[in-house]
């Protein structure tokens, strides 16, 4: 069963199209991880998944309607945005950021209730961030701010939650922490959805691969299905062996020496 | 009342209590004494009371419209002065004096139309490509001001020197003109427009974090942009009509309240205060500073403000934040 599903969808930045005739599922309670190659237009697909960007042509469907279709807030209370690079506003501190993530469960005029409160140190505790709740974002580690913009999606308390590359920009333990975080989410019972860079990641972490080139899907289903030499081949245009990870047991890719690096 | 409300509600009720000191200070009742003359009713009700509430109003104002400037641009330098308005409105005063007489409701009206024509001007511009968030706003603001400056300096070149002197004076900003049918016009657009941009302090909080963002947490950016700008641009443009464009109230109060209430976001409700309270002392200062020499109300908070604005860069840079 998926929610969240694309027929036909067409996706283009003025006229510019990014994405053509795509037909994908986001299975429910699946980790689902979006790759390809850069400008693939992996982002982009997300982006219209979480009713950012408007189709060209097609549809983006949320339990069998066009997502559109929905009052903005109702889909707010489904889906969980977090972008590549949110803005951190000056001085607001890792509670206060977190709160903002209330925004779609409050009225104009009702204050922060009690629930509000309540699900804003669930979210704390989930991320491991309740003793730095008072220190200013800015402050914080690259993998502590990644954790507090987590929460902030968190605190939506949505069903699905898509992250646009959540581990770009940090060093390979502060990556480790972010992934294993949304491994636990999953683990909760969240459909997580993210868009990730490091095809070894992926392939440890996801239950659902999809694989884009040039706004087309070119593979999806289980990773240890998915990621083959030919696909990482058409996917990026890299040769590639593919062995089994000795630790999981998930695929694991190994770029073939160039000319550059073969001795 | 919880920990976290103490701090605004303490600057909010500073503000108030400096604000009438300030006010009591330029009524100075104690000249008063022994009785009012009629003389004395008449300067009280003419020219004193329009006086403290133009200050109160316009400083409410500009100090709000700067908070939603600041938020909708992301720019800790968004008011009216980087955004063209003040010029716009410029443009129109001169216009106002050169070509229609200079008269009171002239000036002002044309100044109006000035700030609200130049603000219009602005946000079509930086619409093309269907938003206008982040820089692109200040960007195309600091172009038209530019442009606007230009015919500023050429109509006062054309101008003779009354007229040139009367222009240069509202250019700087003064309360000296203050009228009851000024307090009536600002009167209604801060009735009228704060409540509506106080309803939009959660969104724009939200704005803020960016756009895909907002989206995301099932905003809709552009209507909200458009809504409070445009709430913004005629408080401003109502405040500038009656006192011409005070230098810094706009860009200042915003910063001061971020600072002393130490909270994040539009901090709307305390920018007002201070705003207002800020104008009264200016004025009052103004008027005192340097004895049997009275000074536009403009220069005053054009120093005071771009000192406190140097400090802060200077302070926030110690402290690492910028």
């Amino acid at each position: 069963m998926s929610r969240l599903e694309t027929r036909n969808l067409t996706l283009a930045y003025d006229r510019r199209e990014v994405v053509r005739e795509l037909d994908v599922e986001i299975p429910d309670r699946s980790f689902t991880v979006i790759i390809g190659a850069n400008g693939c237009g992996k982002s982009t697909l997300l982006r219209a998944l979480a009713r950012v960007l408007k189709p060209a042509r097609g549809t983006v469907l949320l339990d069998g309607k066009a997502i559109g279709e929905y009052p903005a807030r109702h889909v707010a209370r489904v889906i969980g945005l977090l972008p590549q690079s949110p803005i951190t506003p000056d001085g607001i501190t890792v509670a206060e950021l977190v709160g903002r993530g209330r925004f779609p469960h409050q009225g104009a005029l009702r204050r922060e209730s009690a629930e509000d409160r309540a699900v804003v140190e669930r979210c704390l505790t989930e991320t491991a961030l309740t003793e730095l709740k008072d220190r200013p974002v800015a402050e914080l580690s690259g993998g502590q701010r990644q954790r507090a913009w987590i929460a902030m999606a968190l605190a939506q308390d949505t069903e699905l939650l898509l992250l646009d590359e959540p581990t770009t920009y940090l060093d390979l333990a502060h990556q480790i922490e972010v992934m294993d975080l949304c491994a636990r989410l999953h683990a909760m019972g969240r459909t997580v959805v993210a868009v990730l860079h490091d095809l070894n990641q992926a392939a440890r972490y996801a239950s659902h691969l999809i694989a884009l080139r040039g706004g087309e899907l070119i593979a999806a289903g289980a990773p240890d299905r998915v990621i083959t030499a030919e696909l990482v081949e058409r996917a990026f245009g890299l040769r590639a062996r593919i062995i089994e990870d000795p630790e999981t047991g998930t695929p694991l890719v190994i770029p073939l020496p160039t000319k550059v690096t073969a001795k | 009342m919880t920990r976290r409300h103490l701090r605004p509600t303490l600057v909010c009720l500073a503000c108030i209590a400096f604000g009438v000191i300030a006010a009591l200070l330029t009524l100075n009742l104690s000249q008063f004494s022994g009785g009012l003359t009629e003389a004395d009713v008449f300067v009280i009700n003419q020219l004193l009371l329009p006086r403290i509430f133009t200050a109160v109003l316009a400083g409410a104002a500009l100090a709000i419209a700067g908070a939603v400037f600041q938020s909708v641009t992301r720019n800790p330098l968004g008011s009216p002065d980087v955004l063209g308005f003040t010029q716009g409105a410029a443009t129109g005063a001169l216009i106002g004096i050169t070509a229609f007489g200079g008269g009171v409701v002239a000036v002002g009206a044309s100044a109006w139309i000035g700030a609200v024509g130049s603000a219009v001007a602005v946000y079509l511009v930086a619409r093309r490509g269907g938003v206008t968030g982040g820089a692109k706003l200040v960007l195309v603001g600091i172009g038209i001001a530019t442009i606007l400056s230009g015919v500023n300096e050429y109509l006062i070149t054309r101008a003779n020197i009354i007229d040139a002197a009367a222009a240069s004076l509202w250019i700087t900003g003064s309360l000296d003109g203050s009228s009851w049918s000024g307090v009536v016009l600002i009167g209604a657009a801060v009735t009228l427009l704060v409540p509506l941009l106080i309803l939009c302090s959660r969104p724009l909080r939200v704005l803020e974090l960016g756009d895909d963002l907002a989206t995301g947490l099932g905003l809709r950016g552009e209507k909200l942009r458009l809504l409070t700008l445009g709430a913004a641009v005629l408080l401003a443009a109502s405040a500038a009509s009656q006192t011409g464009p005070v230098a810094f109230v706009a860009l200042c109060a915003p910063h001061l309240a971020r600072a002393s209430t130490r909270r994040t976001g539009p901090n709307l409700v305390p920018t007002l205060l201070l705003g207002a309270a800020l104008m009264l002392w200016a004025d009052y200062l103004s008027q005192h500073a340097i004895p049997n020499r009275e000074l536009p109300v403009g220069v005053v908070t054009g120093v005071l403000g771009g000192g406190y604005l140097v400090y802060l860069l200077v302070h926030q840079r110690k402290i690492g934040s910028i």
